[in-house]
């Protein structure tokens, strides 16, 4: 055995990454759950306990905002969760059929918009929409459909969907293609001994594959959870900082970069901003463990 | 064989509903593209139509070129990208290397302490990871932002490589050590060029993010000399905003060369999806 001898070359294969993510990343999250705990008074940081807390929480000014993002935030979620996953679903449930022609065409041209940033998205969705240039409008006349158009993103009981709606036309491809790889995953004896027992078509799809493939919907929902409640980026490069029309589309991510940074009048806060990334840490703990503790371990019976 | 399985009318249905989302899917950025090499006039007179001889122009592109620093943003989301897959690469099969390959104390509690980043994003930090980059003096350099970059995508990196690196044979790197190789050799040389596969599938995990984060360049590094191509083309866009033609140039010269990667790497990045590298 070599025990005797110390074994260097662990450490120094370990080293440069454990360096890396500890200072930039496990690091700055922990002295951002301490920071919450402070405040600046007279250009000094002192500590003030749950001070920034019950300020967020309790008073009108704040609270009033960050119940709102967190609200809109939900939302998001669940128009995610009741569009985007259904779709990437039924996407994924056709493609996988075998002997489909062009199949690797299709997948590969609607993953295209999951590659394009938030920016080039947020723009391209807020030219086509707007009443100035008429896509949107033109369009929707061809099918005989112009009056249900609206400024979509101008409107404040409107705005936070469309950009929710955005958001999964983006993204639906992850979904799709996580579902797709399961689907093929599944062997075929299975499929086969439930034609035997006449299961085809789509029985087969409620009856055998979706069973069989509920562990990816797992995965994809808690990935779909995780990504929402740490989004920024659509909302920013297409209503601006300020998340109008009036807020309606503040999440909790543009909310902690207004506080934190400042924008316009408002002065930046790092002692509330981290606040509020404590939170934002919270719930995604919550939703993370709600996964790993309440729904994938009972899950595991179906796998194969 | 199966009758239930090539219904013609189901296939046609199938392909109708493809064919459906396709379109919604490339629509977008069909209708951007084209109307960035039209006249202004011809944009908003019939923008679905493609440009002709009379309504092509090029004058919207002239304004970015001019007004833009573009080629400084492209080149600095570059070097942005490339040093940080670089290093999450290096780092991530060094560190995936000594977790499968040695068994030590805290082995498995070490693993674990890696693969927390993998759910917990990176941003939820921010405020502290500024503070830091403000006291370190690397606001506003690229450095900031590589250094991000490579503690975000670590944890999923040493994850993936990891697990393929479990897969090379023991006898193999075994026999090297008979022949006197170094357990530095034996990475580098026999493992590293064995997971060659599994790497390319870690750098297109992360390539995309990298390239189109807006959060972090905002934040760390939003001078204009190290603007990335991201960052430059929202500030842009954010100027120009009743400039049409520049702000489906400017949108179209952020769509392409993402698309040109894909179009390269598709085939890597769909493999890497459908493989279960992420499970």
């Amino acid at each position: 055995m070599q025990r005797a001898r110390t074994r260097w070359h662990i450490a120094v294969f370990l080293a440069p990454a454990v360096l890396v993510y500890t200072a930039i990343m496990i690091f700055p999250l922990f002295n951002t759950l301490r920071l919450a705990l402070y405040s600046k008074v007279d250009q000094e940081r002192i500590y003030v306990g749950l001070d920034n807390f019950r300020t967020l929480f309790f008073d009108p000014i704040w609270s009033e905002q960050f119940w709102n993002a967190l609200g809109n935030n939900f939302w998001f979620f669940i128009v995610h969760m009741l569009v985007q996953n259904p779709i990437g679903v039924a996407l994924a449930a056709i493609l996988s059929h075998p002997r489909l022609r062009f199949a690797a065409l299709y997948r590969s041209a609607i993953f295209i918009p999951t590659i394009l940033s938030f920016v080039i998205v947020g723009f391209a969705w807020k030219l086509i929409l707007s009443p100035i240039w008429g896509i949107a409008p033109s369009m929707l006349d061809f099918v005989g459909l112009k009056s249900l158009f609206a400024p979509w993103l101008g409107r404040e009981e409107y705005a936070l969907t469309t950009l929710a709606l955005i958001s999964v036309w983006q993204f639906v491809g992850i979904p799709m293609m996580l579902i797709y790889a399961a689907l093929l995953s599944i062997p075929e004896e299975i499929i086969e001994a439930g034609e035997v027992d006449g299961i085809t078509g789509i029985s087969a799809f409620w009856k055998i594959k979706l069973p069989l493939i509920l562990p990816s919907v797992g995965i994809i929902s808690i990935l779909t959870f995780v990504g929402n409640f740490n989004a920024f980026d659509l909302i920013y490069a297409s209503q601006g900082a300020l998340a109008g029309p009036d807020f309606s589309t503040d999440i909790l991510g543009t909310f902690m970069y207004r506080t934190f940074f400042g924008f316009q009048l408002q002065l930046g806060d790092p002692h509330m901003g981290s606040a509020i990334a404590s939170g934002m840490f919270a719930i995604i703990l919550i939703g993370v463990c709600v996964y790993l503790f309440g729904i994938q371990t009972r899950m595991r019976r179906y796998q194969m | 064989m199966n009758n239930a399985r090539t219904n013609p009318f189901n296939t046609w249905a199938m392909h109708g509903a493809l064919i459906l989302y396709t379109l919604i899917a490339l629509f977008p950025v069909f209708v951007i593209l084209i109307n960035s090499f039209k006249t202004r006039k011809a944009i908003f007179r019939e923008p679905l139509a493609l440009p002709d001889a009379e309504s092509f122009s090029l004058i919207g592109y002239q304004t970015v070129m001019k007004q833009g620093d573009f080629f400084l943003y492209f080149q600095n989301s570059m070097i942005v990208t490339v040093a940080s897959l670089f290093f999450v690469l290096l780092f991530g099969a060094m560190a995936a290397f000594a977790l499968a390959e040695y068994r030590f104390k805290g082995n498995t509690l070490m693993g674990l302490y890696l693969a927390l980043g993998i759910m917990i994003p990176i941003r939820i930090g921010t405020v502290a990871i500024l503070e830091m980059m403000v006291a370190g003096g690397l606001v506003n350099t690229l450095w900031a932002l590589i250094l991000v970059y490579t503690a975000q995508g670590l944890p999923l990196a040493v994850f993936i490589l990891s697990e393929f690196m479990r897969q090379v044979s023991d006898d193999l790197k075994n026999a090297a050590r008979v022949d006197g190789l170094s357990e530095y050799a034996i990475f580098f040389q026999l493992v590293l060029p064995l997971v060659r596969p599994a790497m390319a599938t870690v750098a297109v995990f992360n390539m995309i993010p990298i390239w189109n984060d807006l959060w972090f360049p905002l934040i760390l590094a939003p001078a204009e000399e190290s603007k990335t191509l991201t960052l430059g083309s929202q500030v842009f866009i954010g100027q120009f905003v009743t400039d049409w033609n520049a702000v489906l140039s400017a949108l179209s010269m952020a769509i392409l060369p993402v698309l040109v990667l894909y179009v390269i790497f598709s085939r890597q990045l769909i493999r890497g999806l459908t493989s279960g590298a992420v499970k």
